[in-house]
């Protein structure tokens, strides 16, 4: 990866987050409502793209927050609290917005956006983010990747599920038990991706 | 607390086993997967976690009288925080390696919900000592299941337990399954766990 033009990292960046590093199969961050919202399509594509927009914005505002705010003053471990009450606010704020100027995008979106705040994919792409310490282009790809990677991940979960219910399952395994055993399915799938970059 | 009638043996059996967080609630999934494909890392993982949930329930509890109901979430969040911070400075300052290996996780704990739905549902309503017993027995119910999880991990994917080799599977008679300690296996031991699990145990009235 060393000798590519430094311009197009950002976008490597994306790629791997979205297929070879899924937030999601291979870090498993926000695997709680994956398991608990993925039963139908319609919940996930409405889940998975609030998240792709939560994360892309606020993982933005944390580095901009972590870079000119927290290095200065040498506050670096504060950083797990300046997170969690930026991402906090950012939700809260556009959850206001979004129901003033646009109800009908609040009608399929404002459902899941305070299901969001406790989504570890959003405090955990920061934490990467700041462990890894990408410069901001940088940044912005990869918390759009992740989140594009994780709507993915939980679109087909969902498509898998539907199928299956009508399928019949041995009773200790129904619900959570089937779900990870098809996260596993995939995530096994994904690992062939390893190879590209 | 005699007068209260609290009992502890039940808070204690629920914690542990009738409504284990992980096979019961299914919370606090992300780092059940994540931090056990070796076992001394869910150890160090085990430990903050039943700590925090103990320590933050604990002073939740002990506030709670002051405590605004409207802002109520917002303390909860900057107390577990408090705690986590503590822990993961102190987890850099005296272990770096095993601080570097757990990366994000130990921050992570913030987002756990198991922490913050036992604030919320015990911490909340309890006295302080109860509380900082429920917080304890429901990590350490969490704890059990997660070094199952990172024993069976361990040994069929490295051959050993605590880096320490075990006779048969570290020999050459046993292939080893690499895919154990990577992702796809957490997902496939956790999903066995929880079948076992609620086989022994069926749901007495399943909520949902």
């Amino acid at each position: 990866m060393e000798n590519i033009n430094p311009m197009w990292a950002p976008f490597i960046i994306c790629f791997s987050a979205i297929f070879t590093n899924n937030i999601l199969l291979s870090y498993f961050l926000g695997m709680c409502s994956f398991v608990s919202c993925s039963s139908e399509v319609k919940t996930a594509v409405g889940l998975g793209s609030a998240v792709v927009f939560v994360i892309t914005v606020t993982v933005c505002l944390n580095w901009l927050a972590y870079e000119y705010i927290l290095v200065p003053l040498q506050l670096e471990s504060f950083k797990l609290i300046l997170f969690i009450i930026i991402v906090a606010t950012f939700v809260q704020f556009i959850e206001m917005v979004i129901e003033r100027y646009s109800p009908s995008l609040y009608q399929s979106l404002g459902i899941f956006l305070p299901l969001i705040t406790v989504n570890c994919a959003v405090l955990g792409v920061a934490l990467f983010m700041v462990i890894r310490a990408y410069n901001f282009w940088e940044t912005l790809g990869y918390g759009f990747g992740s989140g594009l990677g994780w709507m993915m991940a939980i679109v087909a979960m969902s498509g898998i599920r539907q199928k299956l219910s009508t399928s019949r399952i041995p009773v200790g395994l129904q619900g959570p038990g089937i779900t990870l055993i098809i996260a596993g399915l995939m995530a096994l799938a994904f690992i062939g991706f390893t190879g590209v970059l | 607390m005699p007068a209260e009638n609290i009992k502890y043996r039940d808070i204690v059996s629920d914690g542990l086993w009738g409504n284990n967080p992980i096979f019961r609630q299914i919370l606090g999934i992300c780092s059940a997967l994540a931090v056990t494909n070796l076992v001394l890392n869910t150890l160090v993982m085990c430990i903050a976690l039943a700590l925090t949930t103990a320590l933050s329930s604990m002073t939740i509890s002990m506030l709670r009288k002051w405590t605004p109901r409207n802002i109520r979430m917002m303390v909860q969040t900057l107390l577990i925080a408090f705690y986590v911070i503590i822990f993961d400075l102190a987890l850099k300052a005296y272990w770096p390696e095993m601080s570097k290996n757990l990366g994000p996780y130990v921050g992570l704990i913030i987002t756990n919900c198991i922490v913050m739905g036992r604030c919320e549902a015990y911490g909340n309503t309890n006295p302080a000592i109860p509380s900082f017993i429920d917080g304890l027995f429901n990590g350490l119910g969490y704890s059990f299941m997660l070094l199952i999880i990172s024993v069976i991990r361990e040994i069929l994917g490295m051959g050993s337990i605590l880096g320490i080799p075990v006779p048969y599977f570290s020999s050459t008679m046993w292939d080893k399954w690499i895919i154990m300690v990577m992702p796809p296996g957490a997902f496939f031991v956790l999903a066995i766990m929880i079948w076992i699990c609620r086989s022994i145990k069926p749901a007495a009235k399943e909520a949902k």
